[in-house]
């Protein structure tokens, strides 16, 4: 049985009647109409030679799953078609700009590829005798290093596994550190200006902790008179989320004084590390009374975002919360051999537990680590430089055409309004667009207070000319924009898809394959 | 610097564009006293490849891998061959530097495989539905204890003494930080049935793991019965995914929600991570999923294609009243599960199933024969404890100068003083006839 790229199956009804533009075979020229796995006759087929099982004997007991495991098996020259023709519908950094805001979305070096699959680090168990993976543990000592030195904090937690992990465990530090103070009962209030990323509340809220937020100012930064007001009653603070640069892309220039009100106020300072990537090699957050910060190193230090994941999240800590710390963590003892300590009834008795089995997500710590020692503490400082030129070029070069949503220089990210948009055209219409012209859209109605926002991150690995072209393609899809051009609801006309129906998605959710009604086999089978 | 293409006249040119006159004008924001003269102290300037390969290459070699020798480490990862062809997948361009698939019209490589993936891991675990994919077994775990105590609006959860040590400790870490009380049996390697009289009517779940931590397999079915007859649900919890061709999945022992790892299928070692979390629930708990979930729909055209969906759970659009705060999950690994899935099918998972059971029955045969050793799990897939004359400790210490990984000992993962002479041994379709007489031989020497 043959399939469309709809996955019906062809037959003469469907071949005469099909819409204009559409061929006999679903394809496109390059673009492969491809099915679902479920939707090929591989039904009790495999693609793995395994060797017969012998069966001897059994010590399940008598216990055995009833239903078998009924999943199609396609041969190694299918799996590997099925794969590749899906990856061409998918946009990607290694085929073009991807000014995704507040992602990072730079060059993924191929080095930290081939040295994460060394076998000496894919093929080693998190349960092995420490004796035998010294070297894995000297190297999360020293990216500890690496991290500890680029952001001036005295300890670092390795084992978180994203952004919001990290936050959980920056989040989950503080609440120990209220709870030895005794204090854990009264302070609940968490700090949260209204641009944050919507990790920060939720993250807040999952450690038991109450969000109240704060305005933003008009300049883009946090509204301090409405800080200092929250501030008025202190004994419930238990401290501050922020961003900074925040999502706006802006420095928070009165970053010192918000670390002195919430330090006064009896509170914790945790910064939103996803920033990280404008200021690394400039700016020490230690020097900024900073309390904890995770780094996401699928930004600022290069690995993969994998199309949605894996992440890593280490989390800084001041002297403050240090103590607090999750386990595991890795000591280098007076011999010069690293321990991993992993019970939190040792040494490390204030801990605040563990967050996650084993010792964090080392493929990204040996990715990271490369990364750094490939830009040194002198190519980190550029990249931070390169990162925040590029974005302050994209925004001088579209001033003129867009609304920038605030005056003066940015850091890392141009943050766009949509006040240039004519009547009946929306940001969304904008993203659509760049897709047409080959581009990966921007981050949109992000950050929450700018209407229609529109969040540009060049990122340091993008060359001038690269840029230059971009800007030109933005210029053009604004100046429609501006003048109304209807046309750009329709976009994209170019992608593989058209727009997506969300809403029919989300009222009546597929979210498996599933066989079809016997009426459509027997179709099937008639053919 | 190699990752930087912008040259000196572009930062020139640029920086003139803008109407600025050097870098530093943008970081005028920073507070004085934090700015820094120039590059950090402390850390090496930059290096070229050779340099930096040849560094990473001499921690690596410090490492003793899983294929150097004899090789018996599990108790929640465990060593399998995967197929050549998923790693080639994994690094095409478009699957890996891509990002989340917020713009389906230009990822539907990546929500096609993921609403893949979804299907796979229902029909793995017999769940109606499965998310795209969580951090790890262990965060999916404790995602799971969070939302059982959101459905059934209770603020109780127990936890079997056979669940895996660290699971245990990052629910309970992420329940009572809620203030949700969580109650754990005590360690038992054939304990996972106490569940069904330690649920009462404040309990939101209980939490039993099969095969557990002990390799024991369990049909959780009566505790199931004993959740349901409270209102309270059962958690199904896995580490090893390949025993689900053949023990009973969580889905037909009647779990509310199914948590585990799959790592297992697909995916390396990698020292603890990055793994990926398994996370599928029945119909009716769906909208309070925690987690990313891809849905078919149809675009302008009437073509069918795939977004993700139900986001108003999520905590980009509802905040602090988000059902969590992941965002980024494992994609890349899901992709990896998924690919060696699709190679496998129903039928050559079920055969690698019946390797790793057939492995791990003639190592407790072998290790039967050797004085002292009692094997302890009743019933088990591939992992089994073992108990040993002497020290556990010393035992596996002695295992590793004869070249042997003999295993985990149970008081590693315990609290101390707990099973001391307890020795948790995996076997894959990777361990052959000559690892398992070579491990029985140093043990009869040790012993």
């Amino acid at each position: 049985m043959t399939m469309n790229n709809q996955g019906r199956p062809t037959s003469p009804t469907l071949v005469d009647n099909r819409p204009e533009g559409e061929t006999i075979s679903g394809s496109r020229g390059l673009l492969q109409a491809e099915p679902l796995i479920f939707e090929t006759d591989r039904w009790n087929q495999t693609g793995v030679d395994l060797p017969e099982p012998k069966r001897t004997r059994s010590r399940l007991g008598d216990l055995r799953r009833k239903a078998e495991v009924s999943l199609p098996g396609l041969s190694e020259p299918e799996t590997v078609r099925h794969y590749v023709r899906l990856s061409q519908r998918n946009y990607a950094i290694d085929l073009g700009f991807f000014p995704l805001g507040s992602c990072t979305m730079k060059h993924n070096p191929r080095l930290n590829e081939r040295m994460a699959r060394l076998p000496g680090f894919a093929d080693i168990h998190p349960l092995q005798p420490q004796s035998t993976v010294q070297g894995a543990l000297q190297l999360i000592d020293e990216l500890a290093g690496w991290l500890k030195t680029l952001t001036g904090m005295p300890a670092v937690a390795m084992s978180p596994k994203a952004g919001a992990h990290g936050e959980l465990c920056g989040m989950l530090a503080i609440r120990r550190a209220l709870e030895v103070r005794g204090e854990l009962a009264t302070r609940k209030r968490v700090l949260v200006p209204a641009s944050a990323h919507g990790t920060n509340p939720a993250t807040a809220i999952q450690c038991g902790f109450t969000v109240d937020e704060i305005e933003a100012a008009p300049d883009g930064r946090v509204d301090m008179d409405d800080l200092r007001q929250k501030l008025a009653v202190t004994d419930d603070i238990a401290g501050i989320m922020l961003t900074n640069p925040n999502t706006c892309g802006l420095f928070e220039r009165d970053i010192r004084e918000i670390a002195d009100l919430i330090h006064a106020a009896g509170g914790y300072f945790y910064c939103d590390g996803a920033n990280f990537n404008a200021i690394v090699g400039r700016v020490r957050p230690g020097d900024l009374g900073v309390d904890a910060m995770h780094i996401n190193l699928h930004k600022t230090f290069s690995t993969p975002h994998g199309g949605g994941g894996p992440g890593s999240g280490p989390t800084v800590l001041s002297d403050a919360l240090a103590p607090y710390a999750p386990v595991p963590f890795v000591e280098r003892d007076e011999d010069g051999q690293y321990q991993l300590i992993e019970d939190d009834r040792r040494e490390s008795r204030d801990s605040f537990g563990r967050m996650v089995a084993f010792h964090g997500q080392m493929g990204m710590f040996v990715r990271a680590l490369t990364y750094m020692l490939s830009h040194g503490a002198d190519g980190l400082k550029r990249v931070a430089e390169d990162s925040v030129l590029n974005a302050n070029y994209v925004q001088a070069r579209l001033k003129a055409v867009m609304t920038p949503a605030f005056d003066g220089y940015c850091m890392h990210e141009a943050l766009f309004s949509d006040a240039f948009v004519a009547d009946g055209i929306e940001t969304i219409d904008i993203a659509k667009a760049l897709i047409d012209e080959g581009y990966h859209p921007m981050t949109m109605y992000f950050p929450l207070v700018v209407h229609g926002a529109m969040l540009v991150e060049p990122t340091e690995t993008e060359s001038k000319a690269e840029l230059d072209r971009f800007c030109e393609a933005m210029a053009g899809i604004a100046r429609r924009a501006a003048e109304g051009d209807m046309s750009l609801k329709t976009a994209p006309v170019h992608a593989p898809l058209r727009r997506l129906d969300e809403t029919r998605a989300a009222r009546k959710p597929i979210l498996k394959w599933e066989r079809p009604e016997p009426e459509s086999e027997q179709l099937a089978a008639a053919e | 610097m190699r990752y930087l293409p912008l040259t000196e006249a572009d930062r020139a040119e640029m920086l003139a564009t803008i109407g600025a006159e050097r870098v530093d004008d943008f970081f005028g924001d920073v507070p004085e006293a934090a700015r820094l003269p120039g590059p950090i102290d402390g850390l090496p300037n930059h290096q070229g490849e050779l340099a930096v390969e040849r560094h990473l290459s001499n921690l690596g070699v410090r490492n003793r891998t899983a294929n150097e020798g004899r090789f018996f480490v599990g108790c929640g990862a465990y060593k399998h061959h995967v197929p050549a062809t998923v790693d080639h997948i994994i690094q095409r361009s478009e699957f890996l530097t891509t990002y989340t698939p917020y713009q389906p019209e230009i990822a539907q490589g990546t929500l096609h495989s993921l609403f893949e993936f979804q299907t796979q891991v229902a029909e793995l675990t017999a769940m109606d539905v499965a998310n795209a994919s969580m951090y790890d077994g262990s965060t999916s775990c404790a995602e799971a204890a969070l939302m059982a105590c959101r459905v059934t609006r209770r603020r109780k959860v127990v936890l079997s003494g056979g669940l895996h040590p660290h699971y245990a400790a990052a629910t309970r870490l992420l329940c009572e930080a809620q203030g949700i009380e969580v109650v754990s049996l005590p360690p038992a390697i054939d304990g996972e049935l106490d569940l069904a009289a330690a649920v009462d009517g404040d309990t939101a779940c209980v939490i039993g793991q099969s095969p557990n931590v002990f390799g024991t397999v369990t049909d959780l079915s009566p505790v199931a019965d004993a959740a349901h007859a409270q209102k309270a649900l059962l958690v199904s919890v896995f580490t090893e995914a390949v025993s689900l061709a053949m023990v009973p999945p969580p889905g037909e022992m009647g779990a509310d929600i199914a948590a585990g790892e799959g790592q297992s299928i697909g995916n390396s070692l990698n020292f603890g991570g990055p793994y990926v979390g398994l996370f599928a629930a029945s119909q009716k708990l769906m909208r309070q999923m925690p987690g990313r979930l891809c849905g078919e729909t149809v675009d302008a055209d009437g073509k069918r294609g795939f977004v993700l969906t139900l986001s108003t759970r999520e905590q980009h659009i509802r905040r602090d009243k988000a059902t969590s705060n992941i965002c980024t999950n494992s994609g890349l690994c899901a992709l990896a599960f998924t690919a060696h899935m699709t190679l496998l099918g129903g039928v050559g998972l079920k055969r690698l199933a019946e390797l790793n059971h057939d492995a791990a029955c003639a190592l407790a045969d072998a290790l039967e024969t050797v004085p002292g050793v009692e094997i302890l799990t009743p019933r088990f897939f591939n992992e089994f404890a073992f108990k040993t004359p002497v020290n556990a400790e010393a035992v596996l210490a002695m295992l590793e100068e004869r070249g042997v990984l003999g295993g985990v000992r149970a008081s590693r993962l315990l609290p101390a003083g707990t099973m001391d002479d307890v020795i948790i041994a995996a076997a894959t379709e990777c361990t052959t006839p000559d690892d398992i007489s070579a491990y029985a031989d140093a043990l009869k020497e040790i012993v």
